[in-house]
This record gives structure tokens, sequence and C-alpha cells, in this order.
């Protein structure tokens, strides 16, 4: 059985030379999509799970009573969602990277930054859509009404624990919706990483095609459908996350 | 009457397509499409390289041009008809010229086996470079195998990463562009920028690499070709273009061209000149 699928393809591309899934049956090109996969998954879930929390700090920041805080915020909005995040990554690792500490390397002329590209990714990419994440969180903070934080004032809660007690869960299952849009673009935007060499899925899917002309319509088919996979998984997560939460009056159905 | 004329339809369109069929059996099939879509429309569009100076790339007013800009304006000047250059990437060159965005490609293409089964590579190659590194002077490499271990800064789409990686054992990071490929190596990201030895000659000499040097014998030597669509490789198209280098090879014109664009006189332009010399000529 294992033995047929390589022998499968190897016939296909022998058959229609413009359709070689080689990585499905040489070893090495398997390796090098398997890695690009796993770049890609660690980098989506690290991704996703830094900009929600960015989100939740920024949505209460934004209602902190000192103006500083409040502009803070407002400042990084404006600029990370107004600016794309190609150029965001190409930023964050060729500029502000010279100006982070560095190991100098064994041979005494390189470099090695403490951020590495990856890291760069990760904060570019996080940022990026924590930036969403802040309005996205806004948005289901104001759908709580007002006599809800009142009644937990007048229980002598304090404003954190207003917040993270009774607005952020309520506000969460009103949020889930537009939050799940937001995270799935994360996720393909894991691919413009690209520009400053992760080596993630696109990375080598263009590695490959560039090695082996042939490959291309092979790799591109397998591109959309590993995406279609990963988004299918976070979508799958969320909705059952969000039927999990699900209270009557605040958004989604059981 | 609607069945009839139906029939009438389909059996005149099939004697159409044997007739032409007939017709043109004397050339292997030649449509010339692209041929004949350059003469409707009175355009040649072509790709070159955006960031590969000084053979194409993005001047200060952001215009394209360089050597093989100059190249395909005499192509067009050639044909009578006008020039689009349409700015190109290693990694899709060939896409381009496949799925007839562009008519011809002049992109720095070293002519490999494996390409001309994808895109029509014309003959004769109008010029050659080689595989080598820009390292900095600090460093010293004097051999490949110096590279084993060490990470080195890459261009996604040429062909000699695999070959770097596979045969001396070195790490390729390799960027979308030229542009940023240089940017990491100046930012000591990688111990060197693998590349067409002829461009790295031209960085060299326009002075904005003091530190840097190319330090290893060149590998790996690789004639260039321009690309017409595959189908018309044999056809109108190809042989038009064949004639093109032949004539900028004879008369030695791209040697012009070199020096006009600051570079460095190649041996293989002057073997070149030589080898179709006109005999009647003294």
């Amino acid at each position: 059985m294992l033995e047929t699928i390589p022998e499968f393809f190897r016939k296909l591309a022998e058959t229609y030379p413009k359709w070689n899934f080689i990585f499905f049956y040489d070893p090495v090109q398997w390796e090098r999509v398997l890695g690009g996969l796993l770049v890609t998954v660690q980098l989506s879930i690290v991704c996703v799970i830094f900009s929600v929390v960015i989100g939740i700090i920024g949505a209460w920041a934004q209602g902190s009573p000192s103006a500083a805080i409040r502009w803070i915020v407002a400042g990084y909005i404006q600029f990370f969602r107004n600016t794309p995040p190609m150029i965001q990554l190409l930023f964050f690792y060729f500029a502000l990277g010279q100006f982070t500490p560095t190991v100098t390397g064994a041979d005494g002329w390189t470099e090695q930054p403490i951020i590495s590209n990856v890291g760069w990714a990760i904060v570019s990419l996080s940022f990026f859509a924590g930036a969403f994440n802040v309005e996205i969180f806004r948005a289901g903070i104001e759908a709580v009404p007002d006599t809800t934080k009142e009644a937990a004032e007048s229980l002598g809660m304090t404003r954190l624990q207003t917040y993270t007690q009774v607005v952020l869960p309520l506000a969460l299952r009103v949020s889930l919706p537009s939050l799940n849009n937001n995270l799935v673009n994360l996720v393909k935007t894991t691919t413009q990483a690209i520009a400053i060499a992760v080596p993630e899925l696109l990375y080598e899917m263009v590695s490959i095609w560039n090695d082996y002309n042939s490959a291309q319509n092979a790799a591109m088919t397998v591109l959309f459908f590993t995406y279609i996979g990963l988004v299918g998984v976070l979508i799958f997560g969320m909705h059952r996350w969000e039927r999990a939460l699900f209270i009557p009056g605040f958004g989604g159905t059981k | 009457m609607k069945p009839l004329l139906k029939l009438f339809t389909t059996t005149a369109v099939a004697t159409a397509t044997t007739l032409s069929a007939l017709a043109s059996s004397y050339a292997a099939s030649c449509t010339n499409d692209s041929w004949n879509k350059i003469q409707d429309r009175g355009k040649l569009v072509v790709g070159i390289k955006e960031d590969t100076k000084p053979w194409g790339f993005i001047d200060t007013d952001g215009n394209l041009v360089g050597m093989e800009a100059d190249m395909a304006q005499e192509v067009a000047d050639m044909l009578g008809v006008e020039l689009e250059l349409v700015g190109v990437q290693s990694s899709n060159r060939m896409q381009l010229l496949e799925q007839g965005y562009i008519d011809l490609m002049i992109a720095t293409m070293s002519d490999r086996d494996d390409r001309r089964k994808i895109v029509g590579a014309v003959l004769p190659n109008y010029y050659t470079s080689g595989t080598n590194i820009l390292a900095p002077k600090a460093l010293g490499f004097k051999d490949w195998s110096e590279l084993e271990g060490k990470t080195v800064c890459g261009k996604q789409g040429t062909f000699y990463n695999k070959i770097i990686e596979e045969r001396y054992g070195a790490t390729v990071v390799a960027f979308t562009g030229n542009a940023e490929a240089k940017q990491a190596l100046r930012n000591k990201r990688c111990v060197a920028w693998v590349f067409d030895d002829s461009s790295i000659a031209a960085d060299l000499a326009s002075g904005e690499y003091e530190d840097f040097e190319m330090p290893l014998q060149t590998e790996d030597d690789n004639p260039w070709a321009l690309a017409v669509p595959i189908g018309e490789r044999d056809c109108i198209f190809g042989r038009f273009m064949a004639g093109m280098q032949y004539e900028w090879l004879r008369t030695g014109h791209l040697l012009e061209l070199e020096k006009k664009w600051g570079i460095q006189e190649s041996a293989f332009l002057v073997k070149q000149k030589d080898r179709f010399k006109d005999w009647l000529e003294d």
C-alpha cells in the first residue's frame, strides 16, 4: 500500500510531465514539504496565541482612564492596521534588525541577531493581527450593557476584576465570529514571511518548483489544499469553542 | 431548417480545418500565435529582470532599463512595433512566458536542459556566466569547500542553490529578490551571497562593495538563453530571434552594450565574434 502511492505519482509524472508531484515519491523533497508545513503550523499557532493576547490587553488598555495609554493603543492600531504586512516584515527584519543586539559568529564576521527571521515574522504578524483583534474585542466590549458593568462596580469589583471576570467573558462571545475571520486571515498571511526567507510552506514549495520546473502545477495544487486543510482545522476548533461558550443573548447558536 | 444549417456549418468547419491542416503540414504545426499577436496589436511585450543590474533593473526614475532592455528595444525596432517591458523575477519568468503574459523573455536565464522543456530557448546563446560568491574580504575564502555548514544568502529561482547545498553542504537562505539577499549579506546574516559571477563583478565595479570580494574559482559556467513560447521555437518567432542573436554576436554589438552599461568585456563575446566572423570581411 505504502509503495503504491509513490509509484502512482511517479507514473503520473511520466504520463503528464506538467503534473510532477515530486514530493510524493522523492524522500528529499518530501522532507522539505514536511519541514515547511511544520514551520507554517508553528508560526500560525504562535501568532494566533500572541495576537489574541495582544487583542485582549489592547482592548482593556483602550478603556484605560489614562489618556497617554489610550493614545499609545490608538497609535499602535493605526500603524499596524494601516500598513501592508509584507512591508512590516521587510521593515522589521531589514531595518529594525540592524539595531537589535547580535551575537558574533565563530568566523568573527557574521552577526547572528538575537531575533531571527522567524522571530521577526512572529513579532510582525502577531502585532499585525493583534491590531485588528483589539478592534474586534472593542466591538464585543461595547456590546456589553453599561448596566452590567455598573452592577459589577456596585459589588465593589475593581476595573481589572470587572474586565477579566464580567466584561471580557461576555465580550468574547460576541467577538468570536469576527475573531474567526481575522485568525483565518492570519494563517494565510504567514505565507508572506517568504519575503524574509522564513522556510515556511510557500518558501519550500517555491524552492521545489524552482529546482524542478515540472513540479509547479503540482506544488500549487498541494498548497491550495494544504491551506484549505489548515484553515479548516482552525475553523473547526473555533466553532467548537463558540458552541461550548454559548449563552443565550450573546451571539452564536447552540 | 435549423438542423440543416447546423449540418452545413459543421461540414464547413470540418472542411476548413482539414484544409488548414494540409496547408500547414510543411511547417510541423506552426500556428505562430505570438508572432501574429505582436503584428496585430503592434506591440512586443518583453520580460526582463528588474533587480539584476546592469542587465535589467529599475533606474532612479522608475524605468526598466539595462543591457537586456536595450536588446529588447532593438528587437521591437526591427519588427517595427512598440515595446512594452515587463519586470520579471527568476522564479516567475518562465511561467509568465508560458502563460502568454510576455511574448519574449530576455532575463539573464541560464540555458538548462529542464528549462528547454518549458520555454523555447533560442540558439545561439547570447551570453554566459558562472556561479561565484560575493563575500567579505575579512573572511578570506579561498575554496568552495570552506562553505560547508555555513549560511549563504541566495535568491529563489536560481539553479545553483541546490548545487551549492548538495555539493558543498552549505545552507542557502533564498530571498525572493537580489536586493533583499544583498541587504541580508550587508547586515551580516550570512557569510556570502551566491549568484552569477558577471553580476557580482558588476556590483564590485559599482564601488558599493569595497569590503567585499569575489574570491572563488567560477563554477558551472553556463550560457544564457533568451526564450520565445516553446511552440514557436522552430517557427517564425524562434528563427527570427536566432537571426537577431547571430547579428548581435557577429557584429560584436553586445560588446558595445557591455561597454555602455559598464560591464567588463567578456571573453565569451569576443570568442563568439570570432566564431561568427564573415569570411569575406577583411
